[in-house]
């Protein structure tokens, strides 16, 4: 399996993501320069790191609309492939309407860095079904503009169609929405969230909790090419 | 606006302009001298940049001199941007620290910011991807608004830069001193790592070899930045702010990665940051330093304003700009290279054999001084020194308890101090784990960030109790890197080397200039001992509100080398049943402690001794201890002495607290600030071999399944006792609550 | 040169963390009237076109990408570049 790492302008950790891929499933994963998106269609999967891009200037995630990757990235989606965007990735996604909602500055108004308790509300995604339905995990978040907001129609959607994937589950300290930590696309192909799995795959560095999702991500795809 | 009618040279030297620029009557003199004729005005401008302290450190050299530089590990000592030493499997870790003081007394976000920026230049200028953000930070004990908000600011702003650029903060101290107010401390470190053959220096070499400018334009913001942090915060002169330079970490991200990308190009001859002094100090420094000229068409020069003069454009301090010089018939693929990321780079001139710095503007010769004269031969002071009145006072001082009407209120007081207390608040805002190489964060003793690719970790801490320095300079400097040594071992590293900052009042009084050469003494001293050079650092002067100086505070900021990440070791306790060991005696020693400022509302008396044979015995023993995994968790007595560091210790676990007992008198036994001591947990089944191992450590009590602290005394009376969740809650939240108070 | 000045505000329904924060520290500082804060943001557009495309483009241009509607407001001025 391929993964592509897409790095937008000034993309800060590029290399977290990469590193996840490597150290949980092992498989072939490349950095792609977002001048070079077209050659996206190569892969299998589509990872869009945390950090900042574009110094989160005007709002996070706003100018990646600017780049023609940005076209490439909503073809990407629409193809049915798998896109995990965490963190900046989760703006990236919002901004480019591939998910729905927006983010306000953390009710702190401070930047925060911390451990937080999620709960997994589905696990039947192609991300999570190596979690267990209800199972508590601890992920990292480090973010200013962890604050999803999603107005009540838009809410009562995502609850409908079970696309809430993780919600906080200790104090929902940034101000989300229905504490709304993770959702997905329609389709359910495309997963975006403000925790950071790719920063907890190695005991040495904060925990295990987050490489199910790469487990989840590589099962899903070798299921559909067993042959 | 600009200055279209500049001044001509007579004018300059008629109307003495060059005092306005920071230049002294001596120094004007000797330039005119040196050069052999008036200097016109932009060349007055390039001699009152050199020849600042921040760049020439003109009163500091005779000080500086005397650090030991070298080393096996040493690499590159002080000099270039940054200095480097061997880790290692042909791999090295590059660092330095310096000072972003005085713009942080002025805008504290961008202030604060911009320190970090420049810093982080000054490691990817070597060839070195920065790894690792260190900061330490002082301000007023935040009772006073402006206090309170310089604080809020400078955390914020050097969190806003580190955290854009993707660079994870890992350690750092914050102190809180009245000596402070107003006039806080800002000092940033960043760390690298690179491969042995990738190591840049700022040469301009090579006669006709092409200099690029790259990053961002130049406009008229930072101008006599340089001279500025050379001089004293005036509260009167608030109204007159100079224009400061705005960081854009964005721009500087691009430039880090196009500029790691070209140190692997065989074009590339050298690169410099354009910091303090801008294009003048990158143009000068890389000339000299390589034993060439450099000639440049400031026409060329990438503008952000209309109409800006050459004086304007060399004195610029316009942020996150490289001077980089490289091989002739190269310059377009180098621009390519840059032009990839973003980046404008253009050529702005070439390298030259007449050793002389040349600039043209609008076809003319605008400046035209030998690099060596501004950048070697600037004046050099030996400063007046002299010995205050109140050193010999304090040192007739006896050692004396402050008095302490009731233990438990004491240490609940102490845990509350903004010095002792927790440092969430301010590191919960730093991505501390960027990078996913962060194997301990800001909370332990030191911050350890893995090497990928072996199995070794670099640690990093800073240090410096300015307290101890006031009241003896030369002790207090000798504890600065001590204790900074003790903050690796307890996390089971071997320091190797150190950068420091060294804050301190106008040089101009001879008092001052005395505190400044024996904590340099102290400092030196202990470098021998502990086996760790100094391979670079920076020097910020003048640190004054109205007159009165700081505690001179030579921050220390020490690396050192895990050798394997199997001996990270933290503070915590582990399980219970461990044993609780003190490494070291205890006397009554409170001269400069934090109960002492507590009780008496001042500081007075000696400072707490050390040996610094006795020191270097403790930490070998106790690291090789550590590397033989016979311990369960380590940290050193420090601020506010051994209660809080036994409370420190329970808080940093879960559900465990401890039954402990001390000998001699409670408070001294408590509360002392004696130096070279630790406090250890070991497993029972390790206590024989880690008591063989380890002299000086004598037992004190176990480690306890319940949530409580409790310390008696040799006959067995509670002389203290409380939860660890009163403690913690005193201690966890006592910033946030300072803060939040009401003036 | 056409001046436009875009003011951005976070809608009516959405919580402004930013104005919480301000209203409670102007209450704190004495001034008391304060009942409530939104804290917004000014975009300053220069540029060239004729007066009948461009409020369509800024239109577009808020649409796109200065605007996130889902949270945000907004109104613009047009007007003449100072000094001109």
């Amino acid at each position: 399996m391929k993964f592509a790492v897409l790095v937008f302008p000034g993309l800060t950790c590029d290399l977290d993501m990469y590193h996840a891929v490597e150290e949980t499933v092992k498989q072939e994963v490349e950095y792609v320069w977002h001048t070079e998106a077209d050659r996206l269609g190569q892969f299998d999967a589509l990872l869009l790191p945390t950090g900042t891009s574009y110094g989160n200037y005007l709002r996070p995630g706003a100018l990646a609309k600017s780049s023609p990757a940005c076209q490439e990235l909503q073809k990407f989606a629409e193809s049915g492939k798998l896109v995990l965007g965490v963190g900046n990735g989760f703006h990236i996604l919002v901004e480019a309407g591939i998910l729905p909602g927006g983010f306000l500055r953390n009710n702190s108004l401070k930047f925060r860095s911390a451990q937080v308790k999620l709960q997994v509300e589905n696990t039947s995604t192609a991300f999570t079904k190596e979690y267990s339905k209800g199972q508590k995990i601890t992920l990292p978040v480090a973010n200013e503009f962890g604050n999803y907001y999603a107005d009540e129609a838009t809410v009562e959607e995502l609850k409908s169609s079970n696309r809430i994937i993780f919600t906080y589950a200790g104090e929902n300290e940034d101000g989300s929405t229905a504490a709304i930590a993770g959702i997905t696309n329609e389709k359910g192909n495309v997963l975006g969230m403000m925790p950071l799995p790719e920063r907890a795959v190695e005991e040495l560095i904060g925990g295990t909790d987050g490489a199910p999702i790469f487990h989840s991500i590589l099962n899903n795809w070798s299921e559909k090419h067993v042959n | 606006m600009s200055i279209n009618h500049e001044p001509t040279a007579k004018q300059v030297k008629e109307q003495r302009l060059y005092l306005q620029m920071g230049m002294t009557e001596e120094e004007y003199t000797r330039a005119e001298e040196m050069l052999g004729r008036t200097p016109n005005y932009t060349e007055t401008g390039l001699f009152s940049a050199m020849w600042s302290e921040h760049c020439s450190y003109k009163s500091s050299k005779s000080v500086l001199r005397k650090f030991p530089t070298e080393g096996a590990r040493v690499l590159q000592g002080p000099g270039e941007g940054a200095g480097i030493v061997d880790i290692g499997d042909n791999q090295a870790a590059v660092f330095k620290m310096e000072s972003h003081n005085s713009p942080s007394a002025i805008e504290p976000f961008i202030g604060a910011a911009t320190g970090a920026g420049g810093i982080i230049r000054d490691v990817f200028s070597m060839g070195a991807r920065p790894v690792a953000l260190v900061n330490s930070l002082r301000f007023g004990d935040l009772t006073d608004p402006r206090d309170k908000f310089l604080f809020e600011e400078a955390v914020a702003g050097i969190a806003s830069y580190g955290n854009a650029m993707g660079i994870p903060t890992v350690a750092g101290e914050v102190q809180f001193d009245q000596c402070y107010s107003k006039r806080p401390l800002v000092n940033a470190m960043a760390v690298g790592l690179l491969n042995h053959e990738d190591i840049q220096k700022g040469l301009a070499a090579g006669v006709g070899n092409t200099v690029l400018y790259a990053g961002a334009t130049t406009g008229r913001d930072g101008i006599h930045g340089a001279t500025m942090s050379s001089s004293e915060v005036s509260i009167e002169e608030e109204n007159e702010l100079p224009v400061m330079q705005a960081g854009d970490p964005f721009i500087e991200k691009l430039l880090m990665e196009a500029c790691l990308e070209l140190v692997k190009s065989d074009a590339l001859i050298g690169i410099q940051d354009m910091g303090a002094a801008g294009l003048t100090s990158s143009a000068a420094e890389m000339a000299s330093k390589a034993g060439y000229g450099v000639e440049m068409n400031l026409n060329l020069v990438p503008q952000r304003e209309e109409n800006m003069t050459a004086y304007e454009m060399m004195l610029s301090e316009s942020q996150e700009r490289m001077l980089i010089v490289v091989k002739k018939g190269r310059e377009e693929e180098v621009i390519q290279l840059f032009t990839k990321y973003g980046i404008n780079a253009v050529a702005i001139g070439r390298v030259t054999d007449d050793k002389m710095l040349r600039l043209l503007h609008k076809g003319e010769i605008v400046a035209e001084v030998s690099a060596d004269l501004l950048a070697e031969d600037a004046p050099s002071y030996q400063k007046e020194s002299k010995e205050p009145a109140s050193f010999a006072e304090n040192q007739a001082m006896e050692n004396k308890e402050p008095q302490v009407a009731n233990l438990k209120d004491t240490l609940l007081e102490l845990l509350q101090r903004p010095t002792i207390a927790s440092k969430e608040w301010v590191y919960n805002q730093f991505d501390t784990g960027a990078r996913t190489s962060t194997v301990l964060a800001p909370g332990a003793s030191a911050g350890i960030i893995r090497v990928r690719g072996t199995n070794k970790g670099i640690a990093m801490t800073a240090d410096c109790n300015s307290r101890f320095i006031y009241l003896d300079p030369e002790t207090g400097g000798k504890i600065a890197v001590a204790e900074a040594a003790r903050n690796l071992i307890c996390s089971g590293a071997e320091p190797i080397a150190l950068t420091d900052c060294l804050n301190f009042g106008s040089p101009d009084k001879p008092e001052v200039f005395w505190q400044l050469e024996k904590s340099a003494a102290g400092i030196s001293e202990a470098c021998r001992k502990l086996n760790a050079p100094v391979i670079g650092g920076n020097v910020s002067l003048s640190n004054e509100v109205n007159g009165v100086p700081i505690y001179p505070t030579p921050t220390i900021g020490l690396v050192g080398l895990v050798h394997d990440l199997k001996h990270v070791t933290t503070p915590g306790f582990k399980q219970a049943g461990d044993a609780i060991y003190v490494i070291g005696q205890t006397a009554t020693e409170f001269g400069g402690s934090e109960l002492q400022q507590m009780v008496e509302g001042k500081i007075f008396g000696k400072s707490p001794a050390i040996d610094l044979d006795t020191e270097v015995k403790r930490q070998d023993q106790l690291l090789n201890a550590i590397q033989q995994g016979q311990i369960q968790s380590a940290a050193d007595l420090s601020e506010g002495g051994f209660a809080v560091a036994l409370c420190e210790k329970a808080f940093a676990a879960d559900g465990l607290g401890a039954d402990v007992t001390v000998e001699g008198s409670a408070v001294t036994a408590l509360f002392s600030e004696s130096q070279s001591r630790f406090l250890v947990t070991v497993k029972p089944e390790q206590v024989a071999a880690f008591e063989k191992n380890v002299q000086d450590a004598v037992k004190i009590g176990t480690v306890t399944d319940g949530e409580e602290v409790v310390i008696k005394d040799a006959e067995g009376t509670v002389l203290l006792e409380g939860t660890v969740e009163e403690f913690r809650a005193a201690w966890k939240g006592a910033i946030a609550c300072l803060l939040n108070s009401e003036d | 040169m056409t001046k436009v000045t875009i003011y951005v505000t976070l809608r009516e329904s959405v919580v402004d963390p930013q104005g919480i924060a301000t209203t409670d520290a102007l209450q704190k500082m004495g001034f008391e009237e304060v009942k409530s804060v939104r804290v917004g943001k000014l975009i300053e557009l220069e540029l060239d076109g004729s007066e009948q495309t461009i409020e369509t483009r800024v239109k577009e241009m808020c649409d796109n990408l200065l605007i996130n509607k889902v949270i945000e407001d907004y109104r613009f001025e047009v007007g003449e570049v100072a000094g001109q």
